[in-house]
């Protein structure tokens, strides 16, 4: 199709394209600029993939992600495996969920749906946003001051710290989404008699139970990672613990750190091991999230 | 479809009383008394000293200019403004003899009774057989069969069953707007309510769909009471039974508005033979 056509004699010519000059030059240019970057935001992800997988494939195995105890850093790559990281990376970060994700759903129906503008939900909302920006280790030297002093090491008290990193996450996710639920879906809901529990319970939620999901897997799939929090309150052993509640405990992260510290061979192999798992993790997680969203969006559109 | 239990009351262009018998005597019991009715959103008074009767099975349309507080009055009825933070009302209502805003009185339990359809079509986000069932649902009713069956008598009610039979579990945000908008009139009838109120329901509508919820109304009022609030004069005078106009009242010195009740009466009187000049005026075009 041509953009310019002449319509018939006599008639003048009709010219659909952009007209030259500053306006296409701005157009190219931002063209340009938006694609750069595009590619540069790419760059850092792709070499760290890259690397990671590199570097961890080869250390990779059915022993390697099952087999315990973490043997000695001195020791070679073939001996022991990873198993009781990648357990107490599940418990941990399994059980500060159970405890971050309704806490924090709660929270943010609270925020949207009944605290309005009062001033306790302002200062909610304030103190969770402050809470989004504290650095994940003093959330860990909190839990070390707090519980670790009385009660010890255990995997409880690295889900806290985790728990206490996920919290504000899944409020202000929770709270965007209720945000978007349309009023008049609630106006609806109120029409036909339902009490304010029951719209938020049958109709609110459930509209934005997608975004919910999505939110809440990805401060998992965060807290999952994070090492800070877990180097102070669970102590980083080297055998399986399958008792959260007591004793001290490991996890992927923290063993990537002690690992990747020490100067042998098979530390480092175990390092990159250990971060690739931990990578397929998240990835894990996220692509479930993505179903769930999916699944549970499936009247939305 | 269901059949009129009765004859229903005479309509516009039909002889409004037997000779020597006052129209009134023929008029069905109230449903809503409201009396010196004045709302407020904040310090702004939407409007004044409503004080209207509401018959039953009767089709009562509410029409004036935007501003006027026609769709605040109809609001009043089953309690939605309660919703709005800062809305106060004075006045009284009462709905077959009960005050509605007496502080024993649940707005849950009111609007259980008195059902609302939007001037947008507001399906939730589930499928069209859910969105129908919804009411029952919270109101106990669990049964598969007992479901099944509200739902199929409530989209027949609605003119929409047979468009939609075929694709029940589909989501209820496929359908064009005005399915949408009769999804939401039998989701509103699926809870058997009392009185239907109407917020301006055709007015995204194109005409066919607007005058198939027209006759839907008049199918469903010999079960229903129904207030609508229309800017659709036309619509007001093919559906309703009675019309209440109300206008804008300018304060010139302390530069405030506020809606009133300019007149209420049959809807052939209100067309053809309006008391006040300023009805005269909006329903002939020539808005003052």
């Amino acid at each position: 199709m041509a953009a310019t056509a002449n319509p018939g004699p006599g008639q003048p010519t009709v010219d659909l394209r952009e007209p030259a000059g500053w306006r296409r030059t701005k157009n190219q240019f931002a063209t340009i600029v938006m694609w750069a970057a595009f590619v540069i935001t790419l760059i850092p992800l792709v070499l760290v993939l890259y690397t990671v997988i590199q570097k961890g494939a080869s250390a990779i195995s059915w022993q390697f992600l099952t087999g315990g105890p973490i043997p000695p850093n001195v020791l070679p790559l073939g001996v022991g495996g990873m198993g009781p990281a990648v357990i107490g990376t599940l418990e941990i970060t399994g059980l500060a969920a159970l405890m971050a994700i309704p806490l924090g759903v709660l929270g943010g129906v609270y925020l949207n749906e009944y605290g309005g503008t009062s001033w306790l939900a302002q200062l909610l909302a304030f103190l969770s946003d402050v809470m989004t920006g504290v650095p994940s280790i003093v959330m860990g030297l909190f839990i070390f001051t707090i519980w670790i002093l009385h009660f010890g090491y255990s995997g409880v008290a690295g889900a806290f710290a985790l728990a206490c990193l996920m919290l504000p996450i899944v409020i202000r996710s929770t709270f965007e989404m209720l945000r978007l639920v349309p009023d008049s879906l609630r106006q609806g809901s109120y029409a036909l008699g339902a009490t304010k529990a029951r719209v938020t319970v049958t109709v609110v939620l459930p509209a934005a139970i997608g975004g919910i999901v999505s939110g809440s897997l990805l401060a998992v799939a965060r807290a999952a990672g994070e090492t800070a929090p877990l180097l102070f309150t669970i102590l980083t052993v080297e055998a399986t613990n399958t008792n959260i509640f007591s004793g001290a405990n490991t996890a992927l992260s923290t063993q990537i750190f002690v690992n990747a510290t020490s100067p042998y061979v098979g530390a480092e192999s175990r390092a990159w091991g250990s971060a690739l798992a931990l990578i397929a993790m998240a990835f894990i997680l996220i692509i479930i999230a993505r179903v769930v969203t999916a699944r549970f969006t499936r009247y939305t559109r | 479809m269901d059949q009129p239990e009765y004859e229903v009351l005479p309509k516009l262009h039909v002889p409004q009383t037997a000779v020597g018998v006052p129209a009134e005597s023929f008029a069905s019991p109230a449903v809503f008394n409201v009396d010196g009715v004045s709302v407020y959103y904040g310090s702004f008074r939407a409007v004044t000293n409503v004080s209207l009767t509401i018959h039953e099975n009767e089709i009562t349309a509410f029409i004036g200019p935007s501003g006027c507080g026609k769709t605040t009055v109809l609001r009043t009825l089953n309690r939605m403004n309660d919703l709005i933070p800062g809305a106060r009302m004075e006045g009284k209502i009462h709905y077959r003899g009960a005050g509605l805003y007496d502080t024993a009185v649940s707005p849950t339990a009111v609007r259980r009774r008195i059902g609302m359809v939007f001037q947008k079509a507001n399906p939730f986000p589930k499928s069209i057989y859910d969105n129908v069932a919804y009411g029952p649902r919270i109101n106990g009713i669990r049964g598969k069969g007992q479901l099944d069956e509200i739902v199929e008598r409530s989209l027949r009610q609605a003119a929409l069953w047979d468009e939609v039979k075929d694709r029940l579990n589909k989501s209820g945000l496929g359908l064009s707007g005005g399915q949408a908008q009769r999804l939401c009139i039998a989701r509103a009838l699926a809870v058997k309510p009392d009185v239907v109120l109407m917020d301006e329901p055709c007015s995204a509508l194109d005409p066919i769909a607007t005058g198939r919820i027209e006759d839907l109304m008049q199918e469903i009022k010999s079960k229903y009471t129904i207030v609508i609030v229309t800017h659709n004069m036309q619509q007001a005078t093919r559906v309703s039974d009675r019309t209440a106009f109300y206008s804008v009242l300018r304060d010139e010195k302390s530069e405030t508005r506020t809606g009133v009740l300019v007149e209420y009466d049959r809807t052939v009187n209100i067309f053809e033979n309006p008391k006040d000049d300023r009805t005269q005026a909006y329903v002939t075009g020539r808005i003052g």
